[in-house]
């Protein structure tokens, strides 16, 4: 097979993941909030209420698409696209076993938040084309957050990046391979000295996956939909599918840095090569369960609370965390370079 | 890596960086303008990856793309009393116009009289590691360079933060 052809194959099942991946997570959001609110969920259209998604995606497909007469034309036909492509983007570094991945990237932790990080200017730009004081508070709060969340979240994975010298993320994941003293695996957060950056992660990862505590963007109670207001169809489904994609980058992220990636503990290589997808997936959705669970208990908070929190508490805070780290690897000579 | 960067990629990427420029320029809606900038800033980012730089393009797209998103927020924030006033009019100032021929006129004679040196591009590209031990270790000999910039940021970080206070310094 050609390299051109196996890289276009790779970024086709990137997408075809990502698709299967946002029906899941929505019957996977509405039957864990349902169940966390103690009512049912969806059950009445087939088992469990299973193909309640899929008919969703179908009425979604095949509704009116509404152009308002006073939206930025231009700028409202691209704001979708611009918010789907870097979650798409975002696929291409992420480890799924030794061998499954789209790209092997010296820079794939870089990559990836970066990417990540061009999703908040697509957001900006439906807040701005909706012409719609609602949209516009929605797009500007999400820009906001954004960039105070970016620091913290860029200086929280640091830690693991002094620890491994590297910033792929396969070998990230390799580093976490083993156990302490054949009792613990050597993933990262059984490690003491990454709970601090581990903790600040989680907090400014909730940002990326824009749902409450932290949904200021779309807040339904303040702003009606946000940045989506004005959105109808499948340009709403792009914006719906993009947020359910960062929630499963975002766990990704997560179970690979802190949580030792595709490896398990006391499971030989060769019993665990051909299983390594399975655990990696099953890892990342065990990580976006507990983001649902986060969802379903915590109330919204205050945008200047949201705002100040990560001036004035969560930046200081990793940056003092980086200083005494660095000093903790240097003097204990604990740092492990792979490679 | 083979003898040059690919031709066709290049034209796509130049072309997308060039235009994007040309259209921030020419479009009076300072939002629009905004947006052709991070498009631009974007395609320059595509063409550090053309030259293998990915780790300066992945900061590229970081810093500049991202700075964007502030500009956006100070435009919309600071000159927007309604959205028609997105739309600067057309004014001409004799003195701007002036300053702008000079810089085209000093720029054409220094771009026309450079003499650019060939150098042929790497058999293996410099990767991300590679710059690390350039500018982290004591063999790499940039230490102290990268070291002397970073507290000069410093200093200009905490000078800003330090102005930005108010009445009730001393």
């Amino acid at each position: 097979m050609s390299p051109e052809l196996a890289s276009l194959l790779r970024i086709l099942a990137a997408v075809g993941l990502m698709l299967m991946n946002g029906v899941i997570l929505i019957y996977m959001l509405r039957r864990v909030l349902g169940r966390l609110h103690q009512r049912l969920g969806p059950v009445h259209v087939g088992p469990q209420g299973l193909l309640q998604t899929p008919m969703d995606v179908l009425k979604l497909l095949t509704k009116e698409d509404i152009t308002p007469t006073n939206v930025d034309k231009a700028l409202y036909f691209i704001a979708p696209a611009a918010v789907f492509t870097p979650s798409l983007m975002a696929y291409a570094a992420i480890p799924f076993s030794p061998t499954w991945m789209v790209t092997d990237l010296d820079t794939g932790l870089l990559y990836t938040l970066v990417v990540m990080s061009l999703v908040s200017m697509g957001l900006l730009m439906a807040g701005w084309a909706s012409a719609n004081k609602w949209s516009l508070i929605g797009g500007m709060r999400s820009v906001g957050q954004h960039i105070a969340y970016e620091i913290p979240l860029l200086l929280s994975v640091l830690p693991v990046v002094m620890y491994v010298g590297t910033l792929n993320l396969s070998s990230i994941v390799e580093a976490q391979s083993g156990t302490w003293l054949g009792i613990l695996p050597q993933w990262f957060i059984t490690n003491p000295l990454f709970w601090p950056a581990f903790i600040i992660f989680i907090v400014s990862a909730l940002i990326k996956v824009n749902q409450t505590p932290f949904d200021m963007s779309e807040a339904e109670s303040e702003l009606v939909a946000g940045f989506a207001t004005e959105y109808s169809s499948m340009k709403f489904g792009l914006f719906f599918l993009s947020e359910f994609s960062n929630s499963f980058i975002v766990s990704a992220l997560a179970v690979t840095l802190f949580f030792g990636g595709w490896t398990l503990p006391f499971v030989p290589d060769e019993v665990l090569a051909p299983i390594a997808p399975v655990v990696f997936m099953l890892k990342v959705y065990v990580g976006i369960f507990v983001l649902m669970w986060i969802r379903g208990t915590l109330p919204r908070v205050r945008m200047d609370h949201l705002m100040q929190f990560a001036w004035k508490i969560l930046i200081p805070a990793v940056l003092t965390w980086i200083l005494v780290f660095g000093f903790i690897i240097k003097l204990f000579d604990l740092g492990r370079p792979v490679g | 890596m083979g003898e040059s960067v690919n031709t066709l990629a290049f034209l796509v990427m130049a072309l997308a960086a060039i235009g994007g420029a040309v259209g921030m320029l020419t479009s009076r809606n300072i939002m629009y303008a905004a947006f052709w900038l991070l498009w631009t800033m974007l395609s320059v980012g595509g063409l550090y990856l053309l030259l293998s730089a990915e780790f300066l393009a992945l900061i590229q797209v970081m810093v500049y793309a991202g700075a964007v998103s502030v500009l956006m927020l100070f435009v919309i924030m600071l000159t927007l009393r309604r959205r028609e006033d997105a739309v600067r009019s057309l004014d001409f100032s004799p003195s701007a116009a002036l300053l702008a021929a000079v810089f085209l006129g000093i720029m054409y004679y220094g771009i026309s009289n450079a003499t650019f040196p060939e150098v042929a591009l790497l058999a293996e590209a410099p990767n991300t590691a590679d710059l690390g031990v350039v500018l982290f270790t004591m063999e790499g000999g940039w230490l102290l360079p990268f070291e002397i910039s970073a507290l000069v940021l410093l200093a200009a970080m905490v000078a800003a933060v330090w102005w930005t206070k108010g009445q009730d310094r001393r």
